[in-house]
C-alpha cells in the first residue's frame, strides 16, 4: 500500500520533482559560500581544527585571540568559518556565552559606522530599536568602558571581519587599534578573527596595531588535485539521501555518476581546472546547465557543458568587435597600424584618419568613403566602447581639440584577427588590408 | 498539484508568449535570463552581467521580462543616479513601492547614507513586504558609472545577496566588457553573458513592425534594405537606423504621391531616395541638422522644388566676429602652434634668404607635421614676437592686447598649457581647426598658407 502511495506521488509531480531538484541544487551551486564537503577533506582539516580550538578557547576559558584567515578569493574562508561557527554553535554553552559581532569592510567604510554596527549588533544600552545613539567619541568610550569592565569571566565577544585589509585603510586603523589592543590586555575576553584575500596584508597595519597583533595566520589555498575537483563536482550535483522520492534521486545520482566518468565531461572540467582550480568557478560554471534542468530537459547533455564553458572563456573584446560596424573596424585596423608603426607611441585622431583615407584611396572598391565627421563619431563610439582610451597626460575634459587628443588601442592583435575572421560579411578589402599587419 | 493553465519556470506561457513576441530576435537570450532566474521562489542566479553593443536591446529585454512576468524588482539607471546616496534612495523606494509625489511630500522611503544602512533596510523592507521567499531583482543600467563612485559599492552590490541573506539577484547592464570592471583585491565574479549585435536580417525583420499604415509590408522591407545599404557601413545602432528610416520615409513615397512612380517601380524610386539618404548620413546623423528641421526641409522641398543643399547646419558657418587685434593673435597663435621655433627666423626676418627642403627632410616632416600631431605649446613671448611681426603698423603693447589674449583663452580659441603659473612663463596653445583660420585670415587680407610650414 504504502509502496503504491509513494510510486504514486512520483508520477503526480514529476514536475514536484524536478522543482525539488531546482531547490536543493541551485541553493548548493548559486550560493558562493555554500559548504561542499569533500573539498579537499585534508587539506582544510587542519586549519579548521586550529580555528575551531582557538575561538573555544575564548568561550571556555576567557582567553583573548587573534587570527587571519588568508587566502585567494573563492579558497573557502567564509565557508571555514561559518562551518566552525555552526559546529560550535551546536554546544548550549557556547551559545550563551560568547557574542558574534560581523563586520564585513565593504560595508563599514569608516570606523564610524562600524562602531554603530557593533553597538548595534552587541544590543548596548543606547540602541533603541536598530538605532544607535551618541556620538563617535561617545560610542567609542561607551564600547571600551563595556569591555574594560568586563573580566576572564563575562561574556566572550566574537569579532569576525570580512574584507580585513580594507580595515586596514581607516584613518589611524582606529578600530583595529581597539579592538587588538583589547584583546592584547587583560579586559573582556575577545578573539578577533580577519578574513583577506591579500597576503602582505600585515604590512598594512601600522606599527603599534602589529604589535599588538598574535600574528596568528590561517593560509587557505586552493589545492584541490583533479581528483578531487571531480568529487566536488559530483558532490555538486548529487541529490541528498533525505531527498522526498527514492526513484527519482536514484535514477538522477546514476546519471551524475555516468556524467563524471564521461571523457567529453571530463575533458572540459580538466580544461577548467587548468585555467583556474577555485570552486566558485566551477559553480559558476555549473549555473547555466543546472538551471536548464527541467521535465522536457531532464538530463544534463554534454552540450550544456560545451556551452556553459563557451560563455565561461568567450572572449569579451572579440565579442564587442563583433558588433562593430565596418568603419568602425577600418579604424581599429588603422589604429592597430599605427600602434605596430609607432610603437607604444599614442596616436591621435588625425592621424588614424589619414590612415583610414590612404586605405580608401588605394585599395577600396566596396567600402564606401566618409566624410570626416562621419569617421569622427565612429570614433568617439570606439572610445565610449572603451576600445580606445585616452593616453596619459592627455588633456581631460574641454582641453584642447578632440582630434588631437592622444589615444591609445586597447586591442591586442591576435583578438583583431580572431574578430575579422569571424566578423559576419567582412569586406575582403578590409581583411587584406589587416592580414598586411 | 499542476492545475490551471500551464506553467514554465512558475509562469502562465500566454505571458511567456507575450514576453517572447515582445522582443523579437532574442529568443535565446531570454530563454537563457528565465532559466538563470529560475522559479521565482528558487533560489536565483545572484549576479548576471549582461553586455552588447548600443542598441542591441539589453534593458530591453530585462524590462519587459520583469514587467511581463510581475516580478517584484527594481531598475535603476547609474546616470540618473550619481551620488551613492540617490542609488540608495531609487532602489529602496522601488522595493518598498514608494513614489516621492506632491501628496507624500516627495518623501524617499528613508533616509540612507552609507551601503551599511542600505543593506539593512533593504532586508527590512523585503520582509515588511513579506517576500523572503521570492526574488527580489535589482537592475543596474548603465553599471560602467559604479566604477566611479566609492570604492565599495560595486563589490557590495555584487554580494548583496550574501550580506542580506536574502533572495537577491543583481543584473548589470553596460556595454563596456567585464575586464574593465575588475579593481583593487577583485570581488565576486558575476556571470557574464553577451548580447550580439542584431545581425543584418534580425534588424530587417524588427524594422518591419513599425510599417506605417497604407503601405505593404513588402514596399516599407525594400526601403528599409536601402536605408540599411547606405547606413549600415556606418551605423549599426538600431535606435539610430531607425530613427533616420522613419525620418526619411515621406520622401521615399513623394514619386508615388506625385504619381511619377508607383510601389513597383523600385528602380526609380531608389534613385529618387538615395542621394538624399546620403545626404542625411551628413547632416541628420551627425545631428549637425536637427530632425524637426530636416522634416520642415523636405516638406519645402516638395512644394517648392528647392534642393536641400542650402541647408544652414550649425557647424558649417564657422563665423565669429572678432576685434581686429584679436584677429592677429589668434593668427600668431596659430603660426606660433603649428611652426617649429626654428623656422620663425626664415619667416618672419627680413634678410633670411629661402628655406629649401631635401628631400629626406620632407619625409621626416611628413611623418611629423603639425597638421598631424596638433599643436604644439609656445610661450607669450614667441607670440607677441610673431604678432608684433605680422601686424601694419605700430602697436603698444597695452592692457587691452594683454587683456584680449585672456579672453581668447576663456573663448577656448586658445588654451593655457601647465596652468602652474598664471603672469609668468605661461604656455599657450591655439585650438582652431585651419578651416576657421583661413577665414579668418581672409577677412584681414593675411595669406596664412604662405607662413606655414608644413605647405611650404
Amino acid at each position: 500500500m504504502s509502496k503504491r502511495k509513494s510510486t504514486g506521488s512520483a508520477a503526480m509531480s514529476e514536475g514536484a520533482c524536478y522543482s525539488e531538484l531546482q531547490r536543493v541544487l541551485r541553493e548548493r551551486v548559486y550560493k558562493i559560500s555554500a559548504p561542499c564537503d569533500v573539498a579537499g577533506e585534508n587539506d582544510l582539516d587542519k586549519p579548521r581544527r586550529h580555528l575551531l580550538d582557538l575561538i573555544q578557547r575564548c568561550s571556555s576559558m576567557g582567553e583573548s585571540n587573534s587570527a587571519l584567515i588568508i587566502g585567494p578569493r573563492g579558497a573557502g574562508k567564509t565557508m571555514l568559518l561559518s562551518s566552525v561557527l555552526a559546529e560550535l554553535k551546536e554546544n548550549r554553552d557556547f551559545r550563551d556565552n560568547v557574542l558574534e559581532v560581523h563586520l564585513n569592510g565593504l560595508l563599514q567604510t569608516d570606523d564610524r559606522i562600524a562602531l554603530k554596527e557593533i553597538t548595534r549588533q552587541l544590543q548596548l544600552e543606547n540602541v533603541v530599536g536598530n538605532r544607535v545613539f551618541g556620538s563617535f567619541a561617545d560610542n567609542l568610550a561607551f564600547l571600551l568602558e563595556a569591555l574594560k569592565k568586563g573580566s576572564r569571566d563575562s561574556q566572550a565577544v566574537l569579532f569576525v571581519l570580512e574584507e580585513f585589509d580594507l580595515f586596514a585603510h581607516h584613518k589611524n586603523q582606529t578600530l583595529l587599534y581597539n579592538l587588538f589592543d583589547v584583546a592584547q590586555s587583560q579586559q573582556a575576553p575577545i578573539t578577533v578573527i580577519g578574513l583577506t584575500c591579500r597576503l602582505d596584508v600585515i604590512e598594512l597595519l601600522e606599527k603599534r596595531v602589529k604589535s599588538r597583533f598574535s600574528h596568528r595566520q590561517i593560509h587557505l589555498f586552493n589545492s584541490l588535485t583533479f581528483d578531487q575537483y571531480l568529487r566536488v563536482f559530483r558532490s555538486l550535483l548529487v541529490l541528498p539521501a533525505e531527498f522526498r522520492d527514492k526513484k527519482f534521486c536514484g535514477k538522477w545520482n546514476k546519471h551524475v555518476e555516468s556524467l563524471s566518468d564521461d571523457p567529453g565531461v571530463t575533458s572540459i572540467l580538466r580544461k577548467l581546472y587548468d585555467t583556474s582550480k577555485d570552486i566558485r568557478t566551477l559553480k559558476m560554471f555549473l549555473m547555466l546547465p543546472v538551471a536548464r534542468i527541467c521535465p522536457s530537459h531532464p538530463r544534463l547533455e554534454m552540450s550544456d557543458f560545451v556551452e556553459a564553458h563557451k560563455i565561461l572563456t568567450a572572449d569579451s573584446k572579440s565579442n564587442t568587435l563583433h558588433g562593430l560596424s565596418v568603419l568602425e573596424l577600418c579604424l581599429v585596423v588603422a589604429m592597430r597600424r599605427l600602434s605596430d608603426v609607432f610603437v607604444n607611441q599614442p596616436f591621435n585622431f588625425q592621424m588614424v584618419y589619414n590612415e583610414y583615407q590612404k586605405f580608401v584611396q588605394t585599395r577600396s572598391y566596396a567600402v564606401q568613403s566618409f566624410d570626416r565627421p562621419v569617421v569622427l563619431k565612429a570614433f568617439e563610439h570606439l572610445q565610449q566602447m572603451e576600445l580606445v582610451r585616452a593616453a596619459e597626460g592627455a588633456g581631460i575634459g574641454g582641453r584642447g581639440q578632440k582630434e588631437f587628443r592622444p589615444m591609445l588601442l586597447m586591442i591586442d592583435k591576435s583578438q583583431l584577427m580572431q574578430a575579422i575572421q569571424k566578423y559576419p560579411a567582412c569586406p575582403t578589402e578590409v581583411k587584406h588590408w589587416a592580414n598586411t599587419l | 498539484m499542476a492545475a490551471g493553465p500551464p506553467t514554465v519556470f512558475g509562469h502562465p506561457t500566454e505571458q511567456l508568449a507575450d514576453l517572447y513576441s515582445s522582443c523579437p530576435s532574442r529568443h535565446y537570450q531570454v530563454t537563457q535570463l528565465l532559466a538563470l532566474f529560475g522559479q521565482n521562489n528558487h533560489l536565483s542566479c545572484p549576479r548576471v552581467f549582461l553586455y552588447g553593443p548600443t542598441g542591441s536591446g539589453k534593458s530591453h529585454v530585462i524590462s519587459s521580462i520583469l514587467n511581463t512576468l510581475k516580478l517584484p524588482h527594481a531598475l535603476v539607471n547609474c546616470v540618473e543616479c550619481y551620488t551613492s546616496r540617490l542609488l540608495y534612495d531609487h532602489i529602496l523606494n522601488q522595493v518598498a513601492l514608494v513614489t516621492p509625489a506632491p501628496d507624500n511630500d516627495y518623501t524617499n522611503y528613508s533616509r540612507c547614507d552609507n551601503m551599511n544602512d542600505f543593506v539593512k533596510t533593504l532586508r527590512t523592507v523585503i520582509e515588511d513586504r513579506e517576500l523572503q521567499e521570492e526574488t527580489m531583482y535589482i537592475v543596474l543600467d548603465k553599471a560602467e558609472r559604479l566604477r566611479e563612485m566609492d570604492m565599495n559599492i560595486l563589490p557590495a552590490f555584487l554580494r548583496l545577496g550574501e550580506l542580506t541573506g536574502c533572495n537577491v539577484c543583481v543584473v548589470l547592464l553596460t556595454e563596456i566588457v567585464w575586464e574593465k570592471f575588475r579593481a583593487g583585491t577583485g570581488m565576486c565574479e558575476p556571470l557574464v553573458l553577451h548580447f550580439p549585435d542584431y545581425t543584418k536580417d534580425e534588424l530587417l525583420e524588427i524594422l518591419s513592425s513599425d510599417c506605417p499604415t497604407g503601405y505593404t509590408k513588402d514596399f516599407y522591407m525594400s526601403y528599409i534594405n536601402i536605408v540599411l545599404s547606405v547606413f549600415y557601413m556606418a551605423c549599426r545602432n538600431l535606435n539610430e537606423i531607425r530613427h533616420l528610416a522613419l525620418l526619411n520615409f515621406p520622401k521615399f513615397c513623394e514619386p508615388i504621391k506625385k504619381g511619377e512612380a508607383t510601389e513597383e517601380d523600385v528602380h526609380k524610386l531608389w534613385r529618387n531616395i538615395e542621394p538624399h539618404l546620403r545626404k542625411a548620413l551628413q547632416t541628420v546623423y551627425l545631428r549637425e541638422v536637427s530632425s524637426a528641421q530636416w522634416e520642415r526641409m523636405q516638406e519645402e522641398a516638395a512644394t517648392q522644388e528647392s534642393s536641400s543643399a542650402n541647408i544652414k547646419t550649425l557647424t558649417g558657418k564657422v563665423n565669429m566676429e572678432l576685434p581686429f587685434y584679436s584677429k592677429f593673435l589668434l593668427i600668431a597663435a596659430y603660426l606660433a602652434s603649428y611652426n617649429p621655433a626654428r623656422t620663425d627666423r626664415r619667416f618672419f626676418l627680413k634678410h633670411a634668404g629661402k628655406m629649401k627642403k631635401t628631400v629626406q627632410q620632407m619625409k621626416r616632416d611628413e611623418r611629423a607635421s603639425s597638421q598631424l600631431l596638433g599643436p604644439k605649446p609656445f610661450p607669450l613671448d614667441r607670440l607677441m614676437a610673431i604678432f608684433y611681426s605680422i601686424v601694419e603698423g605700430k602697436v603698444a603693447p597695452t592692457a587691452n592686447i594683454y587683456s584680449q589674449i585672456s579672453s581668447l583663452v576663456t573663448l577656448r580659441l586658445m588654451t593655457q598649457v601647465g596652468s602652474d603659473d598664471q603672469l609668468d612663463g605661461a604656455k599657450f596653445k591655439c585650438t582652431v581647426g585651419l578651416d576657421f583660420m583661413r577665414s579668418i585670415a581672409r577677412t584681414v587680407n593675411f595669406d596664412i598658407i604662405r607662413y606655414l610650414y608644413d605647405f611650404v
